[in-house]
């Protein structure tokens, strides 16, 4: 176990660093001057000070030499101040990533009750109406994308509710859950559901077949020759089995979330993490933008680790080497 | 039927390595599914090659036929040493040396049509084209009992005895001087299981073959074989003409197999005494030392522990006959008593 | 009662041969009985004929996707007309003609998201039966590629690439296809491996036949249905990403249409001008739904079960 979480361990960092390359090498693709950038209007007027401004965040030296240094003070923790704002990244991803996180879990929890339990439904009444009706819900779940469905919902939760004189639904906006859970709840119930639809449409098509699948085979025809109530052999037996490739796609999708949200976010005006490397990117502010990035990549390799783990831990069958 | 040697294998050695480590993989162990066979196949005789599930005949095939390199020995086809040949320079070998798979359902790819399956080694090996090939498919369909109009069809649409034709076909087409048939009726019902043996027989003698016939089934092997050995765990225990072995068998094993074996007659069948050996055959990972079968052996003393025996004819048989054993079997032995206690105790001989 | 003569009976027509059906021909007859999926079909077939006649219908209409119609097209206050006889669909905040830019719009979502899907899948396939076939060597190097691809962040990236190089529709296939490819090549990869390990691979190894042969004629027949199946699936999942692209400012850019950027114009007006945020939303939806159930009837048609 050791053994395999060390190598695990190993090649998630190998691509974090990979990454790392990467996205540095990218700022190096685009033509931009960061010193102009910085000091904006002066820039025009001085030569001079933007020299200056460039000797001294070292942006003059070589590339590789370059790259030694941000790896060294990422080491330290230290992942420089934004070129836009001037704050320090620390600070500012300290702030967006809550917002993020309360959308992701938030989403996440809807989508894996609702998806399992629909698709469990499906599966167990084969060609039914409701299975039928579930298919038809994951595909068009599937088929809207993100940034239409939030739209429509505010067009109606919010506009029409606004226009009939019921301001239920926020349209943009975050208030944190320290500051007031019932406001705070209120303004991510859009972007849960928003968030939550599409991804559903996932795991009710992939909880159905699975279980589809579980359930014909040898073991289920046993349990159920044995006498045991159909609930039981469903939910105790069949379950079990089928929901262990749901639980590893749960786990990544959560890691991938959690680096951001891009397009719900931008809909709903929430300052998560997918808001802040928009912004960041069009305004060619690289420290933000490697920071999530790598931020972001670090999360998904960890849900990855852990998802394998879990796989483990699930399916006795798996052996880790 | 004594033809001159077409195959040799000299101390033949196939270990699978087992390997653990996070970083670096360090080799622990190895499974050793072939532990030093030495043989030879004459021109036009049949060599049956009989053992239980696991005793490394598969591989042996596999090492046989170079679908696998060698961890160590020689293989000599025709006289050349092909034992250590890059793919590219065993080409030439393919086309006289093929095989016949054991599952009629997984050898054939499902996908393809069966005119285009056996008229692969035509393609690969640049021999026929276009019509031609389809007319020298067709001919070969016929030759082994299927029908020629069938070119189009896919596998699922042919029994399991068709399919097993079929893959026979295939290994023809090139005119093989050598066939190595790896249980080629194994997974066939008994019916079809002598069309197919009949077929091949016949084959070998309208075409000059020579076989190697796998099998676990020591009826089968005894009605189809001139030679037979016996494999245990990874090495050959007794080699010698098919009637010779059936009617006197001196490795303890061989013997044991023999009584187990299905027998037409059913008087006899009655009659005769079951030897049961108990205990399961050890993992080829790791072997009994000395002689493998010590374990389970009726007839085992301390030197079968320490020394492995060699594949030699023994005192008072011809010298065809070869036996692996410190003590062969000789009339009046009694089998049936399970496995000698081995380490110190000595019987008194038998 | 008196025998019957055999002989005297007219002889029976010959019984027609048999024809074998083969997977395919299986395949097929099963989609074309199956409603949903030639609804699908056909509704996909109008949406490119749709597109490819896109100036013909613009000329039709009388306006070209970037006329702005100060007449019929504007309201007094400078808003979005709605639907009229004048612009079936309504028009948009600068007064063009609403369904002449969703025709446009057809053309870049149809050529992004096939041309992305068909690129995505060919690496895919390509990366996943080397890395599957050729040998644990190749696969440590090849599968770790489609590891470090697959954690990148997707939109992201995409964002990034594309501020740095410009937008066009080139560089969005591009994109998108180099953010799919390694989910296919993962899928490849596992079920090359499975095929691998097959008897008839053996058999033709035994024939002598190297590995480009039987990646090409072995492997390669048995990948095809699950790789029509992904393509189909595919081509939804970048059109929508195409439109999440444009939407997001960094695919295609205004004026040119596209269905992505036209909603991100409405954003601003969609509580005055419902339509300009419905019909492109709904031709967004209606043609990924399209596809999706015509991927699930395929997916269907070549491997039914319970």
């Amino acid at each position: 176990m050791a053994r395999f979480l060390i190598r695990r361990v190993l090649t998630g960092l190998l691509v974090v660093w990979l990454i790392s390359v990467i996205v540095f090498g990218l700022f190096f693709v685009a033509p931009h001057n960061v010193a102009q950038l910085l000091l904006g209007k002066f820039a025009a007027q001085n030569q001079q000070l933007v020299q200056s401004v460039t000797h001294q965040l070292g942006l003059d030296q070589p590339i590789p030499v370059q790259y030694a240094h941000f790896l060294w003070r990422l080491l330290h923790g230290d992942l420089g101040y934004s070129y836009y704002s001037h704050q320090p990244v620390t600070t500012l991803i300290a702030q967006a990533f809550p917002v993020t996180a309360s959308l992701a879990l938030g989403a996440a929890v809807i989508w894996l009750v609702l998806g399992v339990f629909i698709g469990v439904l499906s599966a167990t009444r084969p060609r039914s109406l409701l299975d039928r009706g579930a298919t038809l819900f994951a595909l068009a779940g599937l088929s809207v994308p993100t940034f239409v469905l939030g739209l429509l919902l505010l067009f109606v939760f919010f506009y029409q509710l606004h226009v009939a004189g019921v301001d239920l639904f926020p349209g943009s906006g975050y208030v944190p859950l320290t500051t007031n859970p019932g406001q705070w709840a209120m303004h991510l119930v859009l972007p849960w559901i928003t968030l939550a639809v599409a991804t559903m449409a996932v795991y009710v098509r992939l909880t159905r077949g699975q279980l589809v699948e579980v359930l014909g085979e040898d073991f289920i025809r046993t349990a159920r020759a044995k006498g045991l109530r159909e609930g039981r052999v469903v939910y105790r037996h069949g379950l079990r089995a089928a929901l262990i490739p749901v639980v590893t796609q749960f786990g990544i999708d959560v890691g991938t979330l959690l680096g951001g949200v891009i397009v719900t976010e931008q809909v709903f005006g929430l300052n998560g993490l997918g808001r802040m490397s928009v912004q960041a990117v069009t305004n060619s502010d690289e420290p933000v933008i490697i920071a999530v990035v790598l931020l972001a990549a670090v999360f998904v390799v960890v849900a990855n680790i852990v998802v394998d783990l879990l796989y483990a831990v699930l399916d006795p069958r798996i052996r880790l080497s | 039927m004594s033809g001159d040697v077409m195959l040799r294998l000299d101390n033949v050695v196939k270990h699978f390595p087992i390997r653990r480590g996070a970083l670096v993989r360090r080799q622990i162990g190895a499974v050793r599914a072939v532990d030093g066979v030495s043989l030879e196949v004459r021109r036009g005789e049949t060599l049956g090659l009989v053992g239980e599930t696991g005793c490394g005949k598969s591989t042996l095939a596999r090492c046989v036929t170079r679908l696998q390199p060698l961890t160590s020995g020689t293989v000599e086809f025709d006289g050349r040493d092909v034992s250590a040949l890059s793919r590219r320079a065993l080409r030439p070998l393919r086309r006289e040396v093929q095989m016949i798979f054991q599952d009629p359902y997984g050898a054939l790819n499902p996908r393809r049509r069966v005119g285009s399956i056996i008229g692969d080694p035509f393609a690969i090996h640049g021999i026929a084209d276009g019509q031609e090939r389809k007319r020298l498919v067709q001919d070969l369909m016929a030759l082994v009992g299927l029908n020629p109009e069938h070119y189009n069809r896919f596998p699922a649409d042919f029994s399991g005895g068709q399919r097993q034709r079929i893959g026979v076909a295939r290994a023809l087409a090139l005119r093989p001087a050598l066939v190595v048939c790896d249980e080629p009726v194994s997974a066939l019902d008994v019916s079809i299981q002598a069309q197919i043996l009949n077929l091949l027989s016949d084959l070998q003698q309208s075409l000059g073959l020579t076989y190697v016939f796998i099998a676990h089934d020591l009826s089968v092997v005894e009605h189809v074989s001139d030679r037979v050995a016996v494999m245990y765990l990874g090495r050959i225990v007794e080699l010698a003409d098919a009637g010779e072995l059936y009617a006197r068998p001196r490795h303890p094993y061989s013997a044991a197999l023999l009584s187990a074996a299905s027998i037409a007659d059913l008087d006899m069948a009655d009659r005769r005494e079951r030897i049961v050996l108990t205990g399961d055959v050890p993992s080829p990972v790791a072997p009994p030392a000395g002689c493998h079968f010590h374990p389970r052996c009726p007839k085992a003393q301390a030197i079968c522990v320490r020394e492995a025996p060699k594949l030699v004819a023994r005192e008072g048989d011809r010298s065809t006959h070869r036996t692996a054993c410190h003590f062969p079997v000789v009339p009046g032995d009694d089998l049936t008593g399970g496995p000698a206690s081995v380490g110190g105790a000595v019987d008194g001989g038998d | 009662m008196a025998a019957i003569d055999l002989g005297s009976l007219p002889a029976l027509p010959a019984p027609p041969a048999i024809e074998g059906r083969g997977p395919w021909q299986l395949a097929w007859a099963r989609l074309r009985r199956d409603r949903v999926a030639v609804t699908c079909a056909i509704f996909i077939a109008v949406l490119l004929l749709v597109a490819l006649l896109a100036k013909p219908i613009s000329v039709l209409a009388g306006y070209s996707p970037t006329d702005q119609d100060r007449v019929n097209g504007i309201s007094p206050d400078g808003l979005p007309m709605p639907p009229s006889v004048h612009h079936w669909l309504g028009t948009d905040n600068l007064g063009r003609d609403l369904l002449v830019r969703i025709v446009y719009g057809s053309q870049v979502s149809l050529a992004v998201g096939v041309g992305a899907a068909v690129v995505a899948v060919l690496i895919g396939v390509i990366v996943g039966m080397c890395a599957g076939y050729l040998g644990p060597a190749v696969d440590s190097i090849l599968a770790r590629l489609m590891d470090v691809v697959l954690s990148f962040p997707f939109l992201l990236f995409a964002i990034a690439l594309a501020t740095v190089a410009g937008p066009s529709e080139l560089l969005e296939i591009a994109v998108i296809a180099f953010f799919s490819w390694a989910a296919v090549g993962r899928i490849v990869r596992g079920q090359t491996l499975a095929i691998r390990e097959k008897e008839y691979v053996e058999a033709a190894r035994s024939l002598g036949a190297g590995p480009l042969r039987i990646m090409l004629v072995d492997v390669l027949p048995n990948l095809v249905a699950p790789v029509i199946v992904y393509t189909t699936l595919l081509i939804p999942v970048s059109i929508v990403f195409e439109s999440t692209l444009s939407y997001l400012g960094v695919g295609i850019i205004p004026p040119t249409p596209s269905w992505g950027n036209m909603i991100s114009d409405a954003q601003s007006y969609y509580q005055v001008a419902w339509w300009f945020l419905l019909f492109p939303g709904l031709a967004l939806i209606l043609t990924t739904l399209a596809f999706n159930l015509l991927g699930d009837s395929v997916r269907d048609a070549l491997d039914p079960r319970g």
